[in-house]
């Protein structure tokens, strides 16, 4: 195990990341788009053009450029970067638990951006994006522990080119990674810290104070980030049987993507201690079960 | 290329309005109308917001309101006042406390009649309004670079621009008239 890109730097590495940094902002910004539609569709509306998502991007950028305190752009830019770096550390198939650090360092500057510009509404919103660090951690910890007593190894590419999928071996980490994964995406029940689909309550959360290219940027990540969760989802399924895995991997990616649709719009936004009990909660019996029968048994 | 007439996203700031027109700007804004198809979102928030909405006349107490409003929105943006009241007071222009319509406090690019608006109006406007933005749009990336009223009109002061235009002259015709009356 070694927890940096040191060793054997293959022509795979290089390819999944020079993909997942072209191709992941085109793939988010169409799933955004679909997302969108389908949500329309769900509450019998005919909803926006598919390129929306992008459209909105655009006009962001031709903005006026305006920030209350300089500090906030930069922690927004340094976001951005790690984001990439997290998705590069993952889709070259190096560590796991890498990736999950540098995720968690990114979104760490993504609070501090809220802070930075000391509006009550950035503050509420920051203190609440701390609040779903704080819930969906444990289960991602505990999911990167699984895969290690699973596969033996915290390397990505090792995981999915095993004998066998490693769902088979940690069924219940990934039902209580699901779980998570609706904070992470920020959809309907634990979409507390941004009010991304929301619009508007307590005003914009974090990224009230954002506005033109550092909201653009807010959102580009998020395509980066989408697409990085879903690689995880497929980690998960995928082994070493090449086409028929990789056909597996992504119906199973489209219908669990079409399930947090289904979340979002079912479920009322839930209060931030509801979320952090269940989610601890999910944690500790999915996670806790699932990680004393790899190890007894 | 503007590109901001397919994301027009709006805030919504009832002053003192009867509500009438109110309930005709969020039942436009209802899933049955779907105004998402044109990339409408109704943002809470006036740094994220493209189209500022007010309905309602002006008084002592919401002027500083409706100043902070459009002062906190970016540039490309553009003001649509919406019915009788926002335009110039409405029913209400004779009242002691109503100090007139919105353009007495901020510039207003589109004036929406009716009391209370009809829906057909209120579409009209906005489009109309998102015509305005693109031009805005335009003229802020650099396809012309002349001066804005918004920015000349100095500290406090909200006038479109050929107000601005006739403020800068009067200096200089006060200056004028002064000298003649020196070499008198």
């Amino acid at each position: 195990m070694s927890l940096s890109f040191s060793g054997s730097f293959s022509l795979f590495a290089l390819i999944g990341i020079v993909a997942f940094l072209i191709i992941a902002p085109i793939l988010g910004c169409l799933l955004d788009g679909i997302d969108r539609k389908i949500t329309a569709g769900m509450q019998g509306r005919v909803g926006p053009k598919l390129l929306q998502p992008y459209y909105d991007v655009r006009k962001l950028i031709q903005k006026e450029n305006a920030t209350v305190n300089g500090a906030q752009d930069l922690y927004v830019i340094v976001y951005f970067i790690f984001i990439l770096l997290a998705g590069c550390a993952f889709f070259s198939g190096s560590n796991f638990l890498l990736c999950v650090f540098i995720l968690t360092l990114g979104t760490l500057f993504l609070i501090l951006a809220g802070y930075a510009s000391r509006s009550p509404y950035a503050e509420i919103g920051a203190q609440r994006e701390i609040l779903q660090v704080m819930s969906y951690e444990p289960m991602v910890l505990l999911v990167a522990i699984g895969l290690y007593l699973a596969c033996g190894t915290f390397e990505v590419s090792g995981i999915v080119t095993s004998d066998v999928p490693v769902i088979r071996s940690l069924p219940l980490i990934f039902i209580g990674f699901l779980y998570i994964l609706t904070i992470k995406l920020r959809k309907s029940p634990f979409d507390i810290s941004t009010s991304h689909h929301a619009h508007q309550e307590i005003v914009r959360g974090l990224t009230t104070e954002f506005s033109g290219r550092t909201l653009a940027l807010v959102e580009i990540s998020h395509w980066y980030e989408n697409i990085m969760f879903l690689g995880w989802v497929a980690m998960f399924v995928l082994w070493s049987g090449t086409a028929w895995a990789i056909l597996i991997a992504v119906v199973v990616v489209i219908v669990v993507y079409f399930l947090e649709i289904l979340i979002d719009n079912n479920f009322a936004r839930v209060k931030w201690q509801t979320m952090l009990k269940t989610s601890w909660m999910v944690a500790l019996i999915c996670g806790g079960l699932n990680i004393v029968y790899l190890v007894v048994f | 290329m503007p590109h901001a007439s397919k994301s027009p996203w709006i805030i919504h700031y009832d002053g003192s309005s009867c509500n009438g027109c109110d309930i005709e700007v969020l039942a436009a804004l209802t899933p049955l109308y779907d105004a998402e198809r044109f990339g409408v979102i109704n943002t809470g928030n006036p740094k994220h917001a493209d189209i500022f909405v007010v309905t309602g006349s002006v008084n002592d107490q919401n002027e500083s309101v409706v100043r902070q409003i459009y002062d906190q929105m970016l540039e490309p943006k553009v003001v649509v006042a919406c019915g009788a009241c926002a335009c110039g007071g409405g029913v209400y222009h004779t009242c002691y406390n109503v100090n007139g319509g919105i353009d007495t406090v901020i510039p207003v690019d589109v004036y929406v009649p009716g009391c209370a608006i009809r829906p057909e109006a209120l579409i009209d406007g906005i489009v109309t309004a998102i015509g305005i933005l693109d031009e805005k749009s335009k003229e802020l990336n650099g396809i012309s670079t002349k001066p804005r009223g918004y920015a000349d009109a100095g500290e406090g002061v909200y006038a479109p621009q050929a107000d601005v235009a006739d403020k800068t002259e009067e200096p200089a015709e006060a200056k004028a008239a002064a000298q003649g009356g020196d070499g008198r």
